[in-house]
């Protein structure tokens, strides 16, 4: 099927095979079986993902920023290993959430434009400074932690490239879960100055992990599309739930405490309870006004101009290469 | 629980065959001169290793964030089989030697400390520093000293890697653009003056070569020149007209960059003395 069919400038004429299109989409999500690239999709289905999965490779990249901080000052050669390994995996993250993204259509450089210009976002927790090492094993334990809830569904979701690039960064991200987990173990298994530095870190990055679910689905109007879509497969307060009931018993085996003076069993719901968490800040880091919005985005912006050169170096070689090979070829002709 | 690098699925590198906690479980203690030329070399890798790491999340594109960050591991993985082993002469963990030694008592080469600069400064010192190392490797698997030998059996094929990303990039950066042609070049000029000191000869190596365990550097200017000459003429570059920086060796005189260096790497160590992390 002629990919232009998915636009919706597509000729009358096409109207027909876009009846068609939506009949197979329909029933596919039905099925709940998945849709390759090359499928018919509604341009709504399209948007979405677009969105949903550059914000998500953005994510990765802008992520990398807070733990690079640290490679340089890692207190052991063992933690700088690990810390280096995992900032690459972020890397690497990025560069297949971008390619399943192309598959919709949208170039790399595209995708990257938005995320320059300000006009795409990404996961509002990569705001938040990385003051201490112990906020490395934080954000490994929380940050790392709530993507895997978020990304396991995920690898059924309905768009197939998502779902794979899902199950290879999921494999990767229990890894950092753990590596985080370890961090804060030592820390808090260490001198008290070690073991405060790990509760305060956890102290600050407790919210803004339960916030990385999104807000509350009464205010979260395209969750149910999504749903329906079979891109999501549970709500933001189903995943931020699990979550809780996922650390809180991680957190006591750290021997440490979680921020929330409501947190506690609930025998009924079979889950813990946890307090409202702080929509106002959340909305306002959205807005730009986290402590490292700017920060982040200069950060990234340095790097991608100051590599300008090295880019335009490697078009211009392989275009040499290129021009060179094509001469070599005619001069072959010409000889034959 | 232990997480061995290669957990990391970006992660390219050949060879996993020994571990630093191998070195140390292998109680194979490295005599003292032994364990100070362990030193020179795993100093030069930490360092390296240090320099790069900082490009990762800064990189021109970001394939190269993951190249730069596969490098700066192998670069430390090498560092830290080779200061475990220097450790074991006296007792000490790699991390005792990283962390706690001063700025006057590391053995690192001036190249290695050298700013990264732009892309063009890094990809030159890349490309001596590889090439060095490559020849280097190629000659200590042979040595007498088993460990050194295994070491560098590991390392040679992760710095053939190097070696290759590094002429790969001189080649894109000199017979790409003017800029790049002119950034590539004026790189090699800053790198250049530290050529030298790595072919430099000292009373330790000699002797240590002499019973086949150390490779005398002097041995291997001529093979460094054979091989890193035809990828600067292939890139359209020249080899620098510049004089070598004369003192710098490894016996106490060094970089202005290393203390710096030190200073940021050792800072958190170095608030939490025996702790552990
Ligand atoms: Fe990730
Ligand atoms: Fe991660």
């Amino acid at each position: 099927m002629s990919t232009t069919s998915i636009h919706s400038d597509a000729p009358v004429a096409d109207l027909d095979e876009q009846r068609a299109g939506q009949e197979r989409f329909d029933q596919i999500i039905a099925e709940d079986s998945r849709i390759e690239p090359s499928d018919w999709m509604p341009e709504g289905y399209r948007k979405t993902l677009v969105r949903q999965m550059s914000q998500h490779a953005h994510s990765e990249i802008i992520g990398m920023q807070p733990e690079a901080n640290w490679i340089t000052r890692a207190p052991s050669l063992k933690r700088k290993m690990i810390l280096m390994a995992k900032v690459q995996d972020e890397a690497g993250h990025g560069l297949y959430l971008y390619s399943a993204t192309e598959t919709l259509g949208v170039p790399r450089e595209e995708l990257v434009r938005q995320l320059l210009d300000g006009e795409a976002k990404y996961s509002s927790i990569f705001n938040y400074p990385a003051m201490t090492w112990a906020d490395v094993g934080a954000i490994g334990w929380l940050v790392d932690g709530a993507a895997i809830q978020n990304q396991v569904p995920l690898c059924r979701a309905s768009f197939a490239p998502y779902g794979r690039a899902m199950v290879r960064i999921c494999k990767e991200e229990s890894f950092h879960q753990r590596q985080g987990w370890e961090i804060l173990y030592e820390l808090s298994h260490g001198t008290p100055e070690q073991k405060a530095m790990a509760q305060d870190a956890v102290n600050r990055f407790y919210g803004p992990a339960l916030q990385m679910f999104g807000p509350p689905d009464d205010d979260s109007p395209n969750s149910q599309q999504s749903m329906a879509w079979n891109i999501k497969r549970f709500s933001n307060d189903e995943l931020r739930q699990r979550f809780v009931d996922m650390i809180v018993p991680q957190a006591e085996a750290l021997g440490l405490t979680l921020p929330d003076p409501d947190l506690k069993w609930n025998e009924e719901r079979g889950h813990y309870d946890f307090g409202e968490l702080d929509w106002d800040e959340f909305m306002s880091v959205i807005k730009g006004k986290g402590p490292c919005n700017v920060q982040r985005m200069q950060h990234r912006r340095a790097a991608h101009e100051n590599g300008a050169w090295v880019r335009e170096a490697a078009a211009a070689y392989a275009e040499k290469q290129a021009r060179r090979q094509q001469d070599a070829a005619d001069t072959h002709l010409i000889g034959a | 629980m232990s997480f061995a690098s290669s957990d990391s699925a970006t992660r390219q590198s050949a060879g996993n065959a020994i571990t630093p906690e191998d070195i140390i479980a292998s109680e194979n203690k490295a005599p003292e001169d032994v364990a100070t030329y362990a030193m020179y070399l795993g100093d030069d890798a930490l360092i390296l290793a240090q320099r790069l790491g900082y490009w990762i999340s800064r990189a021109p594109e970001m394939e190269e964030d993951v190249a730069l960050a596969n490098i700066a591991q192998d670069q430390l993985g090498h560092a830290r089989f080779l200061l475990s082993y220097a450790g074991s002469a006296w007792g000490k963990t790699e991390d005792e030697l990283a962390y706690f030694r001063d700025t006057h008592e590391f053995y690192s080469c001036r190249l290695v400390e050298q700013e990264n600069g732009d892309f063009g400064q890094t990809i030159a010192r890349q490309l001596i520093f590889a090439t060095y190392q490559y020849e280097l490797f190629s000659r200590l698997v042979d040595s007498k000293d088993e460990t050194l030998a295994a070491v560098a059996a590991k390392a040679l094929k992760e710095v053939m890697y190097h070696l290759d990303h590094a002429a790969q990039w001189t080649l894109r950066l000199g017979d790409g653009t003017e800029e790049s042609h002119r950034r590539m070049q004026e790189g090699l000029y800053y790198m250049w003056p530290y050529v030298d000191e790595l072919f430099a000869d000292d009373d330790l190596l000699r002797d240590l070569a002499d019973r086949g365990i150390a490779v005398l550097p002097s041995t291997l200017r001529e093979s460094f020149d054979q091989r890193i000459q035809p990828i600067i003429e292939q890139a359209t570059l020249e080899i620098p007209d510049v004089a070598g920086a004369f003192g710098g060796d490894r016996s106490g005189r060094f970089s202005e960059h290393r203390g710096h260096i030190l200073g940021e790497m050792q800072v958190l160590a170095r608030q939490f003395p025996g702790a552990t992390w």
